[in-house]
């Protein structure tokens, strides 16, 4: 199971699930005009760009970080009024504010940051620190809502490759240059920097590296090239059939990128366009097609599946980052080395390079404190961070210090800070991800070519990245939706006058005091927040800048613009795999349900409290965990459905290789989890069955199924309908399990329409107008759908 | 219906039974294995049952405490009842009220009413998030449990509604009538008829307000900014993360999370099922 995909879509830790579209409407809406706070942000961000010399960042940057000038210093020249007033009230105040510090750290790293913050207010009491651990899947999300509204931190750390998003979009402070930078890594600076300017203190760097198992190469050295590790393949390949030589996540381009640039490869054009079709990048997945090919590599290998089998010694060697220490068993033998050097181009295996800042918020509160905070943990900071938390820092001098005993392991990963290369930090990079990854995984399973499989991704790169529609005038648009609110407000009146409703109305005063609580509370948290949503899909975005361009975005997707409608990135391909997702699973879900509620209701069953509970289980559980148990079980190698195929004497499938068999994963997975619903809401709902009527049926001499289906059926029908309408509208908005599970695979043919608006969202360069515009289709199939079935529902009676 | 069946059928019934809670309980067995394992990796073995016994994970989540020395876990679940208690209650309210109007009168508007809360669930959920900031943040509700559970009570409402509505419409309305002749107002047909008849309906409805507060943390970790002020499963995220997952400890927390939700259904089901006799409603 790919664990790591699911936290990042394609490899790069883009944002997840749910919340998705949360930055649809942020920056379109908020980001321009938020009340009265552009001034703020405009005054923040100058602050920090005040040119040394003059009281401001520079001066806090050239005060010794651990003792900053005590409260603020008598200011020479006066900074923009806006920062001052915080930094006034900090100085008068006697309950000085603390400075927010957002972070995502666990374990080790967390203890250290929590250690260091403590000491930076006691050498700085005048700034009392608030630590905030906020989950990764919320992250992104919550800076991009808080910062505008002035709710965010003063200080955050996160990694560098959605800067440009953030510098773009004024989120994060500028910090003036300096010699200060010179301490760290260089590489770790140039992460940190979109256009010229840093934008963060680098704290810490992760990459990837080669993991082996001593005991298991025999006393054989670990390669150092490509061709020595292939011979080394060949040897230990007499171990048997279930084992391999080397293991990585070779699925996922983040994984695949050493290789990539080892044979040479590159992902840009020199003028910044990405480009993929290149020998080089096929020659590179073919070195890994033919791992596979040979029995070397495990298929379908996800990070659940390295870790288990390097830890179970069926994997020599793994290629895995720092975080994989934390997973490797106790009491395993293990050593870390540099990956090895491509062979045929005589290029050392090059892994991406990922830093970890301290970034200044905009519209930090605090902006003198939060830069000494911030620079405190990058600089006096890293001792304890690269001891304590095991960090790989990125303050050069701290491996130095003679007072601290460096974990080898830790030493090597630094190493790595010169054979890396930085993960772009620039937005379109975000739409490389995924049809990189896609070829590659159409390789590893041998549907194309690599050649054939780069110049498809390289097609979705260019959809991905396609120029904006042009803006366009709001008027038309304007004048269509007040003729149709008259046009509507008229009928509406007129139907009115003619039922003589007015008198109805006045009537039927007791039914709106039922109604109005519930009406009201819906209609301000529901209906406002719709609107102003779907008003994104009228504008296009880009780099936080929001366009309005009228309905290109619905005429774009609708016209299925730029590829066939046969193909998985056409809204109608999308849409017909949408509506046979929804009928599968609600038939699925009323069957189980249904049948194992009439089973449960027989009242002389004994357990059937128990069975009760145990059956809802799959509701209960978050279904994050259990989404991806279901994906393990469907591993085409380890799977325990294949386990189960091959000891019935069958084939084992590839499950996530054709679409029908994803799609069957899909719902399996789903039927699991949403059938205890079903039942329950049949449950409740039997009830309202007179069991007279069934008795009386049967001493009239109907069968079991004329009574089902002529008594207890249509009686059940009233309180079932409802629930069944409202489950295929989930259904069909069903995002995790399609996530999670298939992901999409084969080929995003299994995508449906709300993980498309998603992908559209965040792996394509952010077209969030693009997205919006799909999430406001979804909800027009889905209001057409349910007005066809509530004609049918009332038709019969 | 209460005539003994015959063993064959009795056997065959639990058989069928028993395979189905085997196939509902083998994926879970591997949150459990995860949970006892102290090893962070994800399972992926076949064997599904625990070969270690270490509570460790459950340890580590319970006795999780903050800077100040703050005991979080305790803060967490207290939250976390607090908020789907309050929104359960606060949605079968609205719900039950609003469903009992579409159900018992004809009123204008009646129509689009319906038509409006079932068009609720149709809006990509998520599309909603930012503009809910906004207005949460307008409306001095951020960062408090009293937003939360106004915006989860709302997102459970047109569920609710329709549910009680389906349900309300099974029930004859020849007793509201009678107690309406005998003088009996509105409100209290509403309180003491039709609610107690409604029963197993307001069990489903409550299970599901309660359900879906309980499990949400995309918008509470958005909402809330104060460690102590979250809910569990925010806390419970905190182990995925943007390299890798803490399987062990999600998996502890998964199933802390699950257990109440579980004890819950079995203190409900009795209202569930076999609450109601024919004999009161004569149809």
């Amino acid at each position: 199971m790919n664990a790591r995909a699911c936290t990042s879509p394609a490899t790069g830790r883009v944002m997840r699930p749910a919340a998705w579209a949360v930055a649809i409407a942020a920056c379109c809406l908020v980001a321009p005009a938020p009340a009265g706070g552009d001034e703020a942000t405009r005054a923040a961000t100058e602050y920090s760009r005040t040119d040394p010399g003059t009281r401001s960042t520079a001066d806090v940057l050239a005060a010794p970080a651990t003792h900053p000038a005590p409260a603020p210093s008598p200011a020479p020249a006066a900074p923009p009024a806006e920062v001052r007033v915080p930094d006034a009230a900090a100085a008068t105040s006697d309950t000085p504010t603390p400075l927010r510090l957002w972070h995502g750290y666990r374990g080790a790293e967390r203890e250290a940051l929590e250690r260091l913050t403590a000491d930076f207010t006691r050498g700085n009491p005048q700034w009392p620190i608030e630590l905030l651990a906020v989950p990764y899947e919320a992250y992104a999300n919550k800076l991009t809502s808080a910062i505008p509204h002035g709710n965010g931190p003063d200080v955050f750390i996160a990694a560098h490759e959605r800067l440009g998003d953030w510098a773009e979009s004024a989120m994060v402070a500028p910090l003036p240059d300096g010699p200060e930078w010179d301490a760290y890594f260089p590489a770790t600076v140039e992460a940190l920097t979109w256009k010229g300017r840093h934008y963060g203190f680098p704290l810490a760097f992760k990459s990837l590296a080669l993991f082996v198992r001593d005991d298991l190469l025999g006393g054989r050295p670990v390669p150092t090239d490509t061709d020595a590790l292939l011979a080394l393949c060949r040897e230990l390949k007499g171990r048997g059939s279930d084992t391999f030589c080397v293991a990585w996540e070779a699925g996922s381009f983040y994984h695949h990128a050493p290789w990539l640039f080892g044979f040479g490869g590159t992902i840009f054009d020199p003028d910044g366009t990405p480009k993929l079709d290149r020998p080089e990048n096929a020659a590179s997945i073919a070195f890994v097609r033919d791992l596979t090919r040979d029995g070397y590599l495990p298929e379908e290998p996800s990070a659940a599946l390295v870790t288990q089998l390097f830890n179970e010694g069926r994997a020599a060697m793994v290629v895995n980052g720092p975080w994989f220490l934390g997973e490797i068993a106790q009491g395993t033998a293990f050593s870390v080395h540099a990956l090895p050097r491509v062979s045929p181009t005589g290029m050392p295996a090059t892994p991406f390079l990922t830093v970890e800042g301290a970034l200044v918020s905009a519209r930090a509160a605090h902006p003198e404190g939060a830069v000494a905070l911030a620079r405190f943990l990058a600089s006096d900071g890293a001792r304890a961070r690269l001891q304590q938390g095991r960090q790989a820092v990125a303050l050069a001098a701290a491996y130095d210090d003679p007072t601290i005993d460096i974990d080898p392991v830790i030493r090597r990963f630094r190493d790595q800070v010169t054979a890396a290369i930085p993960m772009p930090n620039q937005p379109v990079m975000r739409a490389v991800w995924e049809p990189a990854s896609q070829a590659l995984r159409k390789v590893l399973r041998g549907a194309a070519e690599p050649d054939a499989a780069l110049a498809s991704a390289q097609q979705a790169v260019r959809i991905a990245t396609r120029p904006q529609p042009p803006a366009a005038s709001p008027v038309f648009v304007l004048i269509g939706l007040s003729v149709a609110l008259l046009a509507g407000l008229v009928y509406v009146l007129r139907r009115a006058r003619r039922e003589h409703a007015w008198a109805r109305m006045r009537a039927s005063s007791h039914a709106y005091a039922f109604l109005g609580p519930a009406a009201i509370a819906t209609g301000v948290l529901v209906f406002v927040p719709f609107t102003v949503g779907t008003a994104v899909s009228l504008f296009s975005h880009h780099q936080g800048d929001f366009t309005y361009v009228g309905i290109a975005n619905y005429v774009s997707i609708l016209t299925s613009a730029d590829y066939s409608i046969t193909e998985p990135l056409s809204f109608w391909f999308t849409l017909v795999v949408t509506m046979l997702w929804t009928v599968a699973n609600v038939i699925l879900h009323v069957s189980f349900g249904l049948g194992l509620a009439l089973l449960l209701r027989e009242p002389w069953m004994r357990l059937r409290g128990v069975y009760r509970v145990l059956l809802i289980v799959p509701w209960a559980v978050p279904n994050y965990i259990t989404a991806l148990i279901w994906k393990g079980m469907f591993h085409k190698q380890f799977g325990a459905i294949n386990g189960l195929l091959t000891w019935m004497g069958l084939e084992p499938v590839s499950w996530f290789s054709h679409f029908w068999t994803s799609f069957a994963a899909n719902v399996a997975t789903n039927t699991w989890l949403g059938f205890p619903f079903m039942m329950v809401v049949t449950l409740g709902a039997l009830q309202s069955i007179p069991a007279e009527l069934e008795e009386a049926a049967e001493v009239d001499g109907a069968s079991r199924a004329q009574r089902f289906f002529g008594i207890t059926l249509p009686l059940l029908k009233p309180a079932l309908l409802p629930a069944v309408i409202l489950g295929s509208v989930w259904t069909f908005n069903m995002f995790n399990i399609i996530y999670l599970v298939s992901g999409g695979e084969p080929d995003g043919a299994t995508e449906i329409l709300i993980t498309e608006a998603y992908r559209w969202a965040f792996t394509r360069q952010e077209q969030y107008g693009y997205a919006a515009a799909y999430a406001t289709l979804i909800f027009l199939v889905l209001l057409a759908w349910s007005m066809g079935v509530r004609r049918l529902e009332r038709r019969p009676a | 219906m209460n005539r003994k069946p015959t063993w064959v059928r009795a056997v065959l019934l639990n058989l069928a039974l028993v395979a189905a809670c085997l196939v509902t309980l083998y994926p879970v067995l591997w949150v459990v294995k995860m949970a006892l394992t102290p090893s962070q990796a994800f399972s992926l073995s076949a064997n599904p049952f625990p070969e270690t016994f270490s509570l460790s994970n459950f340890h580590d989540l319970v006795t999780a405490t903050d800077l100040a020395g703050r005991w979080l876990f305790g803060r967490w679940l207290l939250n976390s009842i607090v908020i789907a208690t309050a929104t359960t209650a606060l949605g079968v309210t609205l719900a039950t009220t609003a469903a009992y109007a579409f159900s018992r009168f004809a009123f204008p508007g009646r129509q689009l009413g319906m038509t409006l809360f079932l068009v609720t669930q149709m809006f990509p959920g998520v599309v909603m998030a930012i503009p809910l900031y906004l207005l949460l943040d307008t409306l001095g509700l951020l960062d408090s449990m009293i937003g939360l559970t106004l915006v989860y009570a709302t997102t459970a409402v047109p569920f609710c509604v329709w549910m009680m509505k389906g349900y309300f419409d099974t029930i004859p309305k020849d007793l509201e009538e009678a107690a309406l002749m005998d003088g009996a107002g509105r409100w209290t047909l509403f309180t003491r008829i039709v609610l107690p008849l409604a029963r197993p309906a307001l069990v489903v409805t409550a299970l599901f307000s309660f359900m879906t507060a309980w499990n949400e943390f995309i918008l509470a970790a958005t909402f809330l900014s104060d460690e102590t002020a979250f809910t569990l499963p925010v806390a419970l995220q905190r182990y995925v993360g943007d390299y890798s997952t803490e399987w062990g400890r999600f998996a502890a927390g998964a199933i802390l999370v699950s257990t109440p939700v579980m004890a819950l259904f079995f203190a409900l089901q009795r209202h569930l099922v076999g609450g109601l006799t024919a004999g009161g409603v004569k149809g």
